[in-house]
C-alpha cells in the first residue's frame, strides 16, 4: 500500500471519532431534557452546566476532526 | 481548483497580503486577517456605541447592548461570585469578540468575490492568544490572591490520603491541557463547519458543470444541506462563544474560590 492511499484510511479512520462524539453530546442534551421535563422549574439555572458538559463531549470529537485534518494535510 | 477536478479545502485559511508583500524588507503588512479583524472590530464599536446613549426609556438598540452585557453579567455573578465583576472586561471583550467574528465570518459576502468574508477565529493564532490570555489571568490572580497555597487547586479536600497522590497528578494535566483546548474549541468548531460549507459549495458548481439529470439533483441535494449547514453554523458560533465565556469564568471562579 501506498502512502497517499494509507493517508486517506487513516483520516477516515480518524473521522470515526466525529461519530462517537456525536453520541456523547446527543447524550448530553438528551439526559438533560429528560431530567428538565421531570422538573421545567429547576431547567433554567442548570443551562450553564448543560453547556460545559456539551463542551467537554464536543472536543473529543473536534479533536477527531483536527487529526483527520492533521494525517490529510499536515504530512 | 475546479479545473482539476480536485476540490481544496484550505484555500479560504491563507492568509494574504492585501497591499504590499511578505518580504524582508517589509515587516508590516496588511493582510486579509487584518483587514476583517479591523472589520469585526468597527462592528462591534458601531454596536456598542449605538447602544451606549444612557436614556432612561431605552430604545431597540440600547436594549440589546444592554442585554447583552446584563447576560454576561449574570454569567460571571454565578460562576465567580461576588467578586465576579473585577472580570467581567475580560470576559464580556471575549465572549463580543468571538461571537462577532464567528458571525461576520460566516456572512455570504461572496457572491463578490473581494468581499469574501476570511474568518479570523478560524486561525489559532487568535482563539490561542485568547485563551492564554485567559491562563495569564487564572495563573496571576491565584497566585496573587493566594500565594503557593494556589496548588491545593489541584488537591482534592476531603479525599483520603493516598487517593490524593492518585488524583493530584491527574489534575495537575487537566490543568496544564486547559489552555489548549480551551482555544482549540472555537478554532476547530468554525474550521470545520467552512471547510464542510467549502467541500459541499464546490459540489454544487461541479455537479452544475456535469450537465445531466442527475447532476441537478446533486447541485439541489447540496444546495438544501449547505443552507442546512448554514443554520447550524450560526447556531455554533454562538454557542462556541457562550462555552469560551462561561468557561473563561469557570476557570478564573477557579483561581478566586479555590474549589
Amino acid at each position: 500500500m501506498d502512502i497517499a492511499s494509507a493517508k486517506l484510511i487513516g483520516a477516515g479512520l480518524a473521522a470515526i471519532g466525529c461519530g462517537a462524539a456525536s453520541a456523547g453530546v446527543g447524550y448530553v442534551f438528551g439526559s438533560f431534557l429528560q431530567s428538565a421535563i421531570r422538573n421545567p422549574a429547576a431547567s433554567d439555572g442548570q443551562q450553564g452546566r448543560l453547556y460545559i458538559g456539551f463542551a467537554a463531549a464536543e472536543l473529543l470529537g473536534l479533536m477527531a476532526f483536527a487529526v483527520a485534518m492533521l494525517i490529510l494535510f499536515a504530512f | 481548483m475546479a479545473a482539476e477536478g480536485k476540490i481544496d479545502p484550505m484555500h479560504q485559511f491563507v492568509i494574504e497580503p492585501i497591499f504590499g508583500s511578505f518580504g524582508h524588507n517589509n515587516p508590516f503588512v496588511f493582510t486579509n486577517s487584518a483587514l476583517w479583524t479591523l472589520i469585526v472590530l468597527g462592528t462591534i464599536w458601531l454596536f456598542m456605541f449605538g447602544g451606549m446613549k444612557r436614556e432612561l426609556i431605552p430604545g431597540r438598540w440600547q436594549v440589546m447592548v444592554e442585554g447583552l452585557i446584563a447576560f454576561v453579567d449574570d454569567m460571571v455573578n454565578v460562576s465567580i461570585g461576588p467578586e465576579g465583576k473585577k472580570f467581567l472586561p475580560w470576559v464580556f471583550t471575549a465572549f463580543v469578540f468571538l461571537l462577532f467574528a464567528n458571525l461576520i465570518g460566516n456572512m455570504p459576502f461572496g457572491i463578490v468575490a473581494p468581499a469574501h468574508p476570511f474568518t479570523i477565529t478560524a486561525q489559532f493564532t487568535f482563539t490561542g492568544v485568547m485563551s492564554l490570555i485567559t491562563f495569564a489571568i487564572v495563573l496571576g490572580v491565584g497566585f496573587y490572591k493566594h500565594g503557593l497555597h494556589f496548588l491545593s487547586l489541584f488537591v482534592p479536600k476531603d479525599a483520603p490520603l493516598a487517593f490524593k497522590f492518585v488524583i493530584a497528578p491527574i489534575e495537575l494535566i487537566s490543568f496544564l491541557v486547559r489552555p489548549f483546548s480551551l482555544g482549540l474549541r472555537p478554532f476547530i468548531a468554525m474550521f470545520a463547519g467552512h471547510v464542510l460549507l467549502d467541500v459541499f459549495g464546490n459540489f454544487v458548481v461541479e455537479a452544475l458543470n456535469a450537465h445531466s439529470a442527475g447532476g441537478i439533483g446533486i447541485t439541489i441535494l447540496s444546495m438544501a444541506f449547505i443552507m442546512f449547514v448554514s443554520m447550524i453554523e450560526l447556531l455554533v458560533a454562538a454557542i462556541q462563544a457562550y462555552v469560551f465565556a462561561i468557561l473563561t469564568s469557570l476557570y478564573i471562579g477557579e483561581a478566586v474560590n479555590l474549589h
